[in-house]
C-alpha cells in the first residue's frame, strides 16, 4: 500500500507545506493528510489544486511515505531533506524528528 | 567603482516599483503563475527546494563596504542571517518570502543594487577578473567594460527572451581568472602592435550538459566596437540559435553545430552592417565610465615591506596566511588580500551577517571600502597596504575569515546541491565539508599545493566541475547519491574540460576515492608540478588504476 | 484580444483571413505568408491595405521583396519565451526601412509590449490577464533606457553625453 502526502510550496513565502485534512497547510509534514490508495491520491491532488489555483500554494505534487518508528518520513531523501531543511544547517531544521541527515 | 547618476538610478527604482506591481498582480491573481514566473526571475527570484532564493547581481564582482553592510542587513533582516557567495559573483539569499521582495529589492537599490537578470533567458550579470584594476598583470581593468555591457544588457529590448542564458565573463590580463574560455562570450582585453586597446572574443564556451571551450572567433576587436559586436553575436544567436530542446539551447551548441568558421561568419555579416550605427558608445561615455575605475590614492609607506616581513617572522600563522592569500599588488608597497569562506568543515561561499558586516568593516579602514568577490567563493580586499595587513588578519581570525587555503584542496568551489537546489541529483556541500575536513591538516594542503576541487550537485554544472583539476559530480543512482570523478579541467587561460576517471563513487566512497588521487599524485610528481601538471604529464590511467586497481 | 496601437486601445480595422477563406478585395485584410505567396500578383491591385502574418521562425527575409508592397507585417509570437520576433522587426525598421504597420500576434503580455515597441512595433493583438487599458501602463514603467532601438529613443549615454539633445517620446517609426 502506498501511502502518500501533498507537497507544495506556498505563494506567499515559498516554504514548504503539506496539505492537512483541514485543508490548512502546513510546514509539518506529520500534519500531511495520508493517501492511502489511488482514489484517495486523487482526492488530495484535487483540494491541493484548488488551493493551487486559489493562489495558496504552487506545484502541489505528491510525497511517498513511509512509517519509520511512528513517524511517517518521505521515502525518497529530497523530499527527505525538503521536509526537513538543508542537511548541513541542522539549525535550521523544522520537523518533530530531527535525525541525523543521511551521512 | 562605478557609481550611478540619475539615470541608473532612476531605472533601479522604477525596477522596484514595476516588481512591486507585478507581485500585488501575482497575489490578485490578475497574474498566473505562468506568466509572473518569468517576470520574476528577470528580476532573479528563483522558486528551490524550500523556499523562494533570491540572487543579487554583484556586477563584475565588486562590492563597496556600504552595499557589504546592507547585504548583512537584508540577511538578516528579512532572511535567516546569512548569505551564499555563487560562482558568477552574486550572492543568494536562500529563505525570502515573495511578499517582503519589493522592500528587500528597494532597499538594495538604495545601495545602488539590484536583481536584474540573474535568472531568465537574458544577458547575465557579467563577470570579471576579481583583482581587476589592481594585479600586475593587467593590461587593462576589464572592468570598464564590463560596465558598459552591464549598462548595454540591461533591459535590452531585442534581447530578453534568448534561446537560453547568456553570461559574459572579461579578463584584463592573460592570467585567466575570471574563466572567460567556458563562458558563452568571453572577453580577453588585449593592445595590438600599435599599442591600441581592444579585445579577443571567444564565442561559445560554457560548461554543464555539453561543456567546452570556446573557440576564438575574432583575435582583435577594436575596443570602440564592442557593442556593436556583442550585438551582432547575440542577434544570430537569437535568430538561429535552437529553440526546439532547451538543453540543446545554449550558444557553444549554435557555434558546435555551425562550426566557428561559419559562426564567424554570420557574426562578421551581421556586425558589418552595424559597425558604425548607434550601437557603438558615443564619443565621452567610454571616458565617464572609466572615470569611475582610476585607482585610489594609495598611500606609500616607507617601511611597509620590512614591517610585513618582521611580523612574517614573529608570526607563523600571519606567514602562512599571507604566503597562501596575499597577491602581488601594482601598486608599490600593497597587496590584495584573499578571504577565504571555505573554513575547514564550512559550507563553501556562505558568510553571515556578522562576517559581511566585518568585512566592510575592514574594507572601510584598509581598502578604501572596496570588496571583490570571486567566481571562486571567496572575498577579496583589494587594496591592502602592506604594513596593514597584520591587523587585518588578525581580525579575521576573530570571524573564522582566516583560512590559509587560497587554491588549496580545501578552497573548493561547491554549488549548493540537493541540499537547497531543485534542480540537483546529489548533495554536494556535506561532500566538500567532509573532503576539507580529510585534509584540515594545513602543513599537508601546503604540501599538496595548488589543486582546484569543484564540486556540482548535478549535470548543469553550477560548481564547474568540468574545469575542476579534480571534479566531482554528484547523480542519483536508483534514489542513492554517487559521485563522478573527472580529472584534468581548468578553467585558467589553459582551460580544459575534464576527463571521467572511471566509475561513480558511493558518498561513504567519494572522500576516500579523493585522497587515492592526491597520495598518486603526492607519489608521482615531479618538481614543481601541480596536480593538474602531473596529470596533464601522465594522464588517466595512473590515477585510474590507482582507484579502480589493474584494469 | 484587444488590439493596442500607438498607445491606445483602439478598435481593429484588419481581419485575419483564414487561408480557406475568400480574400476580400475591399477591406484591410493580413493574410499568412504562404498566402500571401499563393496569391501575390492577384493581391497586387488591391486598393484596401493588405498585410503578412508571418510564420513562426520566419526572418524578415520571408518578406524583404515585398515591404513596399505590404502595410502591415504581423509577425507572430507563439509563446513569449521566443524572442526571434524581436530580431526580425528590428531589421525590418531599421535595417530594411520598413514604413507600414508592425503587428505583434500571438502569445503577447503586457510586458513585454514596452520591449516590442522599442524594436519597432507600433500594435500588440494583447491577450494578457490584465485588463487592455490598464496594460498600456506598460509603456511607462521605466523611464530610461541605454540601448538605442528601433524607436530612436535617446539612450542614456546620448543624453550623458549631449545633454542638450531632446528625449523623443518613444514612438516607434
Amino acid at each position: 500500500m502506498t501511502q502518500q502526502v501533498i507537497s507544495a510550496n506556498r505563494l506567499s513565502d515559498g516554504l514548504v507545506v503539506y496539505l492537512a485534512s483541514d485543508d490548512s497547510w502546513s510546514e509539518w509534514i506529520s500534519r500531511g493528510e495520508i493517501a492511502t490508495d489511488e482514489a484517495a491520491a486523487d482526492g488530495l491532488l484535487a483540494r491541493a489544486k484548488l488551493a493551487e489555483e486559489n493562489r495558496i500554494v504552487l506545484d502541489p505534487y505528491l510525497v511517498q511515505v513511509a512509517e519509520d518508528d511512528g513517524e511517517f518520513r518521505p521515502t525518497k531523501y529530497r523530499e527527505f531533506i525538503r521536509a526537513t531543511g538543508p542537511s548541513v544547517r541542522p539549525d535550521l531544521s523544522k520537523q518533530n524528528f530531527v535525525r541525523e541527515a543521511k551521512g | 567603482m562605478y557609481l550611478y547618476d540619475e539615470i541608473d538610478q532612476s531605472l533601479v527604482d522604477e525596477r522596484v516599483v514595476q516588481f512591486r506591481d507585478q507581485v500585488s498582480r501575482r497575489m490578485s491573481g490578475e497574474l498566473s503563475e505562468d506568466e509572473f514566473k518569468p517576470l520574476r526571475l528577470m528580476n532573479g527570484v528563483y522558486l528551490q527546494l524550500h523556499a523562494y532564493m533570491l540572487r543579487v547581481a554583484i556586477p563584475y564582482g565588486t562590492l563597496s563596504s556600504e552595499q557589504m553592510r546592507k547585504l548583512a542587513w537584508i540577511a538578516k533582516k528579512y532572511d535567516r542571517g546569512y548569505g551564499h557567495f555563487t560562482t558568477r559573483q552574486n550572492l543568494q539569499y536562500n529563505w525570502p518570502k515573495l511578499e517582503d521582495l519589493p522592500d528587500i529589492l528597494a532597499e538594495l537599490a538604495s545601495v545602488q543594487m539590484h536583481a536584474l537578470q540573474t535568472s531568465g533567458n537574458c544577458i547575465r550579470n557579467v563577470t570579471a577578473d576579481q583583482y581587476a584594476g589592481v594585479a600586475e598583470d593587467e593590461v587593462a581593468d576589464p572592468r570598464v567594460y564590463a560596465e558598459i555591457i552591464r549598462q548595454w544588457s540591461t533591459l535590452h529590448p531585442e534581447f530578453s527572451f534568448l534561446p537560453r542564458k547568456f553570461k559574459i565573463a572579461v579578463t584584463g590580463a592573460q592570467n585567466d581568472r575570471a574563466a572567460v574560455k567556458v563562458h558563452d562570450i568571453g572577453l580577453i582585453v588585449k593592445r595590438n602592435l600599435a599599442g591600441e586597446l581592444g579585445f579577443e572574443v571567444i564565442v561559445g564556451g560554457g560548461l554543464g550538459r555539453t561543456p567546452f571551450v570556446g573557440p576564438t572567433i575574432c583575435e582583435f576587436l577594436p575596443e570602440q566596437h564592442l557593442l556593436s559586436y556583442l550585438e551582432a553575436v547575440l542577434r544570430v544567436y537569437n535568430m538561429l540559435g535552437r529553440r526546439d530542446n532547451m538543453y540543446k539551447a545554449r550558444i557553444k551548441i549554435q557555434v558546435h553545430e555551425t562550426g566557428a568558421a561559419e559562426f564567424t561568419r554570420l557574426v562578421e555579416a551581421e556586425w558589418g552592417q552595424i559597425r558604425d550605427s548607434a550601437v557603438d558608445l558615443p564619443a565621452g561615455e567610454k571616458e565617464r565610465i572609466a572615470s569611475h575605475f582610476v585607482p585610489p590614492r594609495y598611500e606609500i609607506s616607507a617601511d611597509a615591506e620590512d614591517v610585513l616581513a618582521r611580523l612574517k617572522r614573529e608570526d607563523a600563522g600571519f606567514a602562512r596566511w599571507v604566503d597562501t592569500n596575499v597577491f602581488a599588488h601594482k601598486a608599490e608597497g600593497h597587496a590584495i588580500a584573499n578571504i577565504s569562506l571555505k573554513p575547514i568543515g564550512g559550507v563553501p561561499g556562505d558568510a553571515t551577517s556578522e562576517q559581511m558586516e566585518a568585512v566592510a568593516a575592514l574594507a572601510d579602514r584598509f581598502s578604501f571600502s572596496e570588496i571583490r568577490v570571486t567566481h571562486e567563493q571567496n572575498l577579496v580586499l583589494p587594496h591592502v597596504r602592506k604594513d596593514n595587513l597584520y591587523a587585518l588578519w588578525q581580525t579575521l581570525k576573530s570571524y573564522d575569515l582566516d583560512t590559509p587555503n587560497l587554491g588549496r584542496v580545501s578552497d573548493m568551489i561547491a554549488c549548493p546541491g540537493m541540499d537547497y537546489c531543485s534542480l540537483a541529483n546529489a548533495r554536494s556541500i556535506p561532500v566538500a565539508q567532509a573532503i576539507s575536513e580529510r585534509f584540515a591538516d594545513l602543513d599537508r594542503q601546503h604540501d599538496i599545493g595548488e589543486l582546484k576541487l569543484k564540486i556540482s550537485g548535478c549535470i548543469n554544472a553550477c560548481g564547474h566541475h568540468h574545469a575542476g583539476h579534480i571534479g566531482i559530480l554528484g547523480v542519483d543512482r536508483k534514489g542513492e547519491e554517487y559521485y563522478q570523478i573527472t580529472l584534468g579541467g581548468s578553467g585558467a587561460e589553459d582551460a580544459s574540460i575534464g576527463e571521467i576517471v572511471g566509475p561513480a563513487f558511493a558518498y561513504d566512497a567519494v572522500v576516500d576515492a579523493v585522497e587515492t588521487l592526491v597520495d598518486k599524485y603526492l607519489a608521482i610528481r615531479a618538481d614543481g608540478e601541480r596536480f593538474l601538471d602531473t596529470y596533464r604529464r601522465v594522464g588517466k590511467d595512473p590515477f585510474k588504476e590507482a582507484l579502480y586497481g589493474a584494469a | 484580444m484587444a488590439l493596442l496601437k500607438d498607445r491606445q486601445v483602439v478598435t481593429d480595422t484588419w481581419t485575419h483571413v483564414g487561408d480557406d477563406a475568400e480574400v476580400p478585395s475591399d477591406a484591410p485584410v493580413i493574410v499568412t505568408i504562404a498566402r500571401w505567396r499563393e496569391l501575390r500578383d492577384s493581391l497586387e491591385g488591391r486598393n484596401a491595405p493588405i498585410g503578412v502574418r508571418l510564420s513562426t521562425g520566419d526572418g524578415p527575409d520571408a518578406v524583404l521583396d515585398d515591404l513596399d508592397r505590404l502595410d502591415l507585417i504581423a509577425i507572430p509570437f507563439d509563446h513569449f519565451k521566443d524572442g526571434r520576433g524581436y530580431s526580425s522587426a528590428r531589421l525590418l525598421r531599421e535595417r530594411h526601412g520598413f514604413k507600414g504597420e508592425l503587428r505583434a500576434v500571438g502569445n503577447v503580455l503586457r510586458d513585454q509590449i514596452a520591449f516590442m515597441e522599442r524594436c519597432g512595433f507600433d500594435s500588440f493583438e494583447y491577450e494578457g490577464g490584465t485588463e487592455a487599458s490598464r496594460a498600456l501602463s506598460a509603456f511607462h514603467d521605466v523611464s530610461v533606457v541605454y540601448q538605442t532601438a528601433a524607436d530612436r529613443r535617446a539612450s542614456a549615454a546620448t543624453l550623458r553625453n549631449h545633454p542638450s539633445r531632446a528625449f523623443s517620446n518613444g514612438t516607434s517609426g
